[in-house]
């Protein structure tokens, strides 16, 4: 069934029937194993991937990195959490780096906004030691899928190949 | 004032140009087409493999090679067919390279065929044989294949075609534009009728690779006491995505491959050295690589499948190549009206399947060397078509 998963991957848009004929399964086969997917938060949830500086011009991304001074008896988990709250943090990971610990992705609006953000919300938390900021200057490919305008199809028509 | 009439040969004059360019000429003059037409990998050429050509270029092998090919390459081309459809070939006498399979396949039409000669050919099929069967002055036969035999030539339809004239029979399988396959006992069955003539086959194995099912492809050169008559073609445009590489190759009985390595010397000299290079490394260390362009052609064929079934255009399951074939009779419309119709009102070109011969008339060649998002965006707009035509 890991077929499946790479099918979503690639296009979450294909349906059930579809995707049964492409796998040789029972469309409720689909279904069923679709539906325990998401139960068992396999399949964590389908976004459209949009290229938001087309909408909003000053639309910027930064990759921060934070030291952190985990807690005795929960370690990290309990300061992800807290940072994973923000409705402007996009993802938090835990890394294995010797110059930080937690590198979160945030979105705004433009510079300044991530830059309050971070001042702001994110500095002054109590376990935070400190923070390094990375803005995106240009995005090119994002899980997969070029941001980039694709290239055009140079194949000629022609029916003699 | 040259009279041009008179100055080129009749022959060349002779061969029919394609009825349907009107078609052809329409679809390129429009802009924003989606396009379901075209008959050459989206893939690129494997990085590693395009590495090897710019390696070559590096070192300056900018030489002729040999004229029937590096050594190199004939020997690992030898060794792929034995590893991939078990058949064996003497890589100094019994191969040779060519520029893409339309060589080789002209070489052996023209290394055979004398006027007079009959050429069968099943149809509809890829549109190369007959002109060149009818420049080396031979006649052809065609041989209709059915959708009702999954688009497979059968022993009845040979058996029947066979002329005493027969020279050659050409076996285009996997099938350009049907995706139709001769499976082992289908290939028994064809060499049962051939197996005490002095009928020759060119067997077009292009597709070989493109072959989907868990049974691989099988060569006519397997099929026992069929190695003797059999020129095997085939390449690296549609396996390896290396269709502007111009690379293919010949393989069959030395007295065979001798004259048509003749004809190439004089015609040709030698294939591309910068692509037989990277073909030395596609050979030898690209397996997975094609593995994975297999799967992802794979799961576009069961999605037309579906689609074209769904939307009510019946459509065979074809088990080669990457063209799905639908039948389109339903719609009331011939070939051309269809394909013309559809490019005028949503945009979407897929080719007639007459151009496939007159047998191809009733379906339409639905390439799926393209992206799965491509593919959706194109049923969409064919779905709302056929929608529009049954609601009048």
């Amino acid at each position: 069934m890991e077929q499946l998963l790479k099918l979503l991957e690639q296009n979450a848009k294909l349906t059930d029937k579809q995707l049964s004929a492409i796998l040789e399964i029972p469309e409720e086969e689909v279904a069923a194993q679709i539906a325990a997917y998401e139960k068992d938060h396999v399949i964590l949830g389908y976004n459209a991937l949009i290229n938001w500086e087309k909408i909003d011009s000053t639309d910027c991304t930064a990759i921060i990195e934070l030291k952190v001074q985990p807690k005795r008896d929960r370690g990290y988990e309990e300061i992800a959490e807290e940072i994973m709250r923000f409705d402007e943090v996009e993802t938090v990971w835990l890394m294995s780096s010797s110059s930080y610990d937690l590198s979160v992705v945030v979105r705004g609006h433009n510079f300044r906004n991530i830059s309050m953000f971070v001042a702001k919300r994110l500095a002054t938390l109590d376990s935070v030691t400190s923070t390094a900021t990375h803005f995106v200057l240009k995005r090119y490919k994002e899980r997969h899928i070029s941001v980039i305008e694709p290239e055009k199809d140079e194949r000629r028509l022609s029916y003699l190949d | 004032m040259i009279d041009y009439s008179s100055a080129l040969s009749e022959k060349a004059v002779g061969i029919k140009p394609s009825g349907i360019r009107k078609f052809f000429d329409l679809a390129a003059e429009m802009d924003d087409v989606i396009s379901l037409s075209i008959g050459e990998p989206d893939f690129k050429t494997p990085w590693h493999i395009r590495e090897a050509g710019i390696d070559s270029l590096k070192k300056g092998r900018t030489w002729y090679t040999a004229n029937a090919g590096l050594m190199e390459l004939r020997e690992e081309t030898t060794k792929y067919l034995k590893r991939k459809f078990n058949i064996e070939y003497d890589p100094k006498k019994e191969i040779f390279i060519t520029v893409g399979g339309s060589e080789a396949i002209d070489l052996a039409i023209r290394a055979l065929i004398e006027p007079g000669d009959d050429m069968l050919l099943p149809i509809p099929s890829f549109v190369c044989y007959e002109p060149i069967c009818r420049l080396a002055g031979g006649n052809v036969i065609t041989i209709e294949t059915k959708q009702e035999d999954d688009f497979r030539l059968t022993a009845e339809q040979l058996r029947a075609a066979i002329t005493p004239k027969t020279k050659l029979l050409v076996l285009p399988f996997p099938n350009n534009p049907t995706g139709g396959v001769m499976r082992r006992e289908h290939l028994e069955e064809i060499a049962d009728v051939l197996r005490n003539t002095n009928i020759m086959v060119l067997s077009d194995e292009i597709y070989a690779e493109l072959t989907y099912g868990k049974e691989r492809h099988v060569s006519f050169a397997e099929i026992d006491g069929m190695w003797e008559r059999t020129i095997v073609v085939n390449g690296f445009s549609k396996a390896y995505a290396m269709t502007g590489w111009r690379l293919g190759y010949a393989a069959g009985p030395a007295p065979i491959i001798s004259q048509m390595l003749k004809i190439h010397q004089y015609a040709i000299m030698s294939s591309p050295t910068t692509s037989q290079y990277a073909a030395v490394a596609a050979m030898r260390d690209c397996d997975e690589e094609i593995l994975e362009m297999k799967n992802q052609y794979d799961i576009r064929r069961k999605f037309l499948v579906e689609a074209f079934n769904r939307i009510g255009l019946d459509c065979f399951t074809p088990e080669g190549a990457f063209y799905v074939f639908p039948c389109i009779k339903s719609t009331g419309l011939s070939s051309e009206e269809f394909c013309e119709k559809l490019l005028k009102s949503k945009k979407v070109a897929v080719i007639p399947g007459n151009a496939f011969g007159s047998s191809g008339e009733g379906y339409v060649r639905v390439s799926y060397s393209y992206s799965l998002d491509h593919l959706m965006e194109a049923v969409k707009r064919i779905e709302e078509f056929i929608k529009e035509i049954k609601e009048g």
